[in-house]
């Protein structure tokens, strides 16, 4: 494995492998243990498009494990505004840097760059396409919940059409025997083409405008945000996104080891009375971020993650 | 008997290429394919929906006076797959070709999706699109994955 583009760069075994590694991280993550594995090398930050928790979670986890950063900095004022080629911005990059992760505007961005690069290129994001970094911390998140990953019942939800964690996160589940419910207003579902390669790999995957009807049966509800954008007025939004909101009163009769899993930010999706059941699980998540890049940055680097980490359980 | 008089609707050329056994309709599209459409200075023949034993109906384009390259055949692959070439030199068949995409095509045709990387012109590295099956044809861009449309396709030939 060169970088990481997609989930299919990734066995079910890598994964495996990386999740555990990530777990033994978790003291280093937190800060109560320092642990530089990674010292002397630096990642390159190209992010050509806005980003709060994957640019920062890189850049912390680079940190925590004694590494260096370098940020790309404001799009605006960098060369890319005077029309330089991505091909160009990473051959400049790839001389400075050990890795580079990346999150860009143009679906294919991360396959190309990576095409272009001598070191590894973790993709951030790319369009509507892929982040197998997020993938890969929320399903360390939902092994960390359930202590598996094969045969849950994994609800998505909210906008399926646009969201690219999903898309990523639905091929991955599939590969663990879950089944998949997808939860969606018409507009927003789950691309067709997406369906039905999940289709062909043997998936269980039901589509549905219900959301709260389906609840009970999930061992993972994973909630995104619904954009006004996307709707022709505002009416129509409030009329459908309603029904994509979890307040705790639907909670009632939920599987008692239920996790709500979200990508974050939120907007209203999740009322802040769930942050207070045991089911919210998304501040975890994006901690998480941190933990699962530390696992892939080694990786990647070819640096492998010791058994036993000093002020660790393990 | 049919195949021989299809062959003869159009008299035979001395030298060129004749393209047979392209699906009934897409002759057209072939001819834009290999940029034979605008161009002027050779002449081309059709013959269009006649009965084929084999698909039931085909077209057959005639091209006097130039002999496919290669990489004009890989085009052809995009529509016609399953066409059969021959050179024809001095009024007889001297080579006969096959069209063959192999599975991958390279710096024939841009990816169809709109926000693909490969969009912005000033790009350098090629244009790569992965066949996934050849019959229906599906082929899908290495770089954004996307499945591509093969109508839109023709349109999107460098």
């Amino acid at each position: 494995m060169k970088g990481l583009i997609t989930m299919d760069d990734l066995t079910n075994e890598d994964i495996h492998s990386i999740l555990a590694d990530a777990e033994r991280l978790l003291p280093v993550a937190r800060g109560e243990s320092y642990l530089p594995l990674l010292q002397g090398k630096i990642l390159g930050n190209l992010f050509f498009e806005p980003s709060t928790r994957t640019r920062m979670s890189f850049e912390t986890a680079m940190k925590r494990l004694g590494g260096d950063v370098v940020n790309l900095g404001d799009v605006k004022t960098s060369s890319v505004v005077k029309g330089e080629t991505l091909f160009d911005t990473i051959q400049m990059v790839d001389g400075y840097t050990d890795i580079i992760a990346m999150r860009h505007p143009r679906q294919g961005a991360a396959r190309y760059a990576q095409d272009a690069a001598r070191v590894p290129i973790l993709n951030g994001g790319d369009g509507a396409g892929h982040h197998p970094t997020q993938t890969m911390l929320d399903l360390f998140t939902i092994q960390q919940s359930h202590g598996t990953l094969e045969g849950l019942t994994v609800i998505l939800a909210g906008d399926l059409r646009y969201g690219r964690t999903v898309h990523s996160l639905s091929h991955a589940l599939v590969r663990f025997g879950c089944r998949l419910i997808f939860a969606s207003p018409d507009l927003l579902r789950m691309p067709t083409e997406i369906v039905e390669d999940l289709r062909e790999h043997g998936a269980d995957v039901t589509e549905t405008e219900d959301l709260l009807g389906n609840i009970n049966q999930a061992d993972v509800v994973y909630m995104t945000r619904i954009q006004k954008e996307r709707f022709a007025d505002e009416d129509e939004y409030a009329k459908v996104a309603g029904a994509y909101k979890l307040h705790a009163r639907d909670l009632a009769n939920v599987k008692s080891e239920m996790v709500i899993l979200h990508p974050l930010p939120r907007v209203d999706e999740i009322h802040p009375s769930v942050d207070e059941t045991r089911h919210a699980r998304y501040f975890e998540q994006a901690f998480n971020g941190v933990v699962a890049r530390m696992a892939l940055l080694c990786r990647l680097l070819n640096i492998e993650v010791p058994a036993k980490i000093p002020g660790g359980d393990a | 008997m049919a195949e021989e008089h299809n062959m003869r609707r159009v008299t035979a050329i001395k030298n060129g290429t004749v393209i047979d056994h392209i699906p009934s309709g897409q002759a057209l599209k072939v001819l834009e394919l290999l940029n034979l459409s605008g161009d002027t200075s050779v002449p081309v023949s059709l013959v269009m929906n006649v009965p084929s034993k084999k698909m039931g109906a085909k077209d057959i384009i005639k091209v006097e006076d130039r002999e496919l390259t290669q990489s004009e055949l890989d085009r052809l692959a995009l529509v016609a797959p399953d066409s059969s070439i021959a050179i024809i030199r001095v009024y007889s068949v001297a080579e006969k070709l096959n069209v063959n995409l192999g599975d991958e095509v390279r710096n024939v045709v841009r990816c169809t999706f709109s926000n693909c990387i490969t969009q912005n012109p000033r790009e350098p590295l090629p244009h790569r699109l992965k066949v996934i099956r050849t019959a229906p044809l599906a082929l899908r861009c290495h770089y954004c994955q996307r499945p591509q449309d093969l109508d839109e396709l023709v349109l999107n030939l460098l």
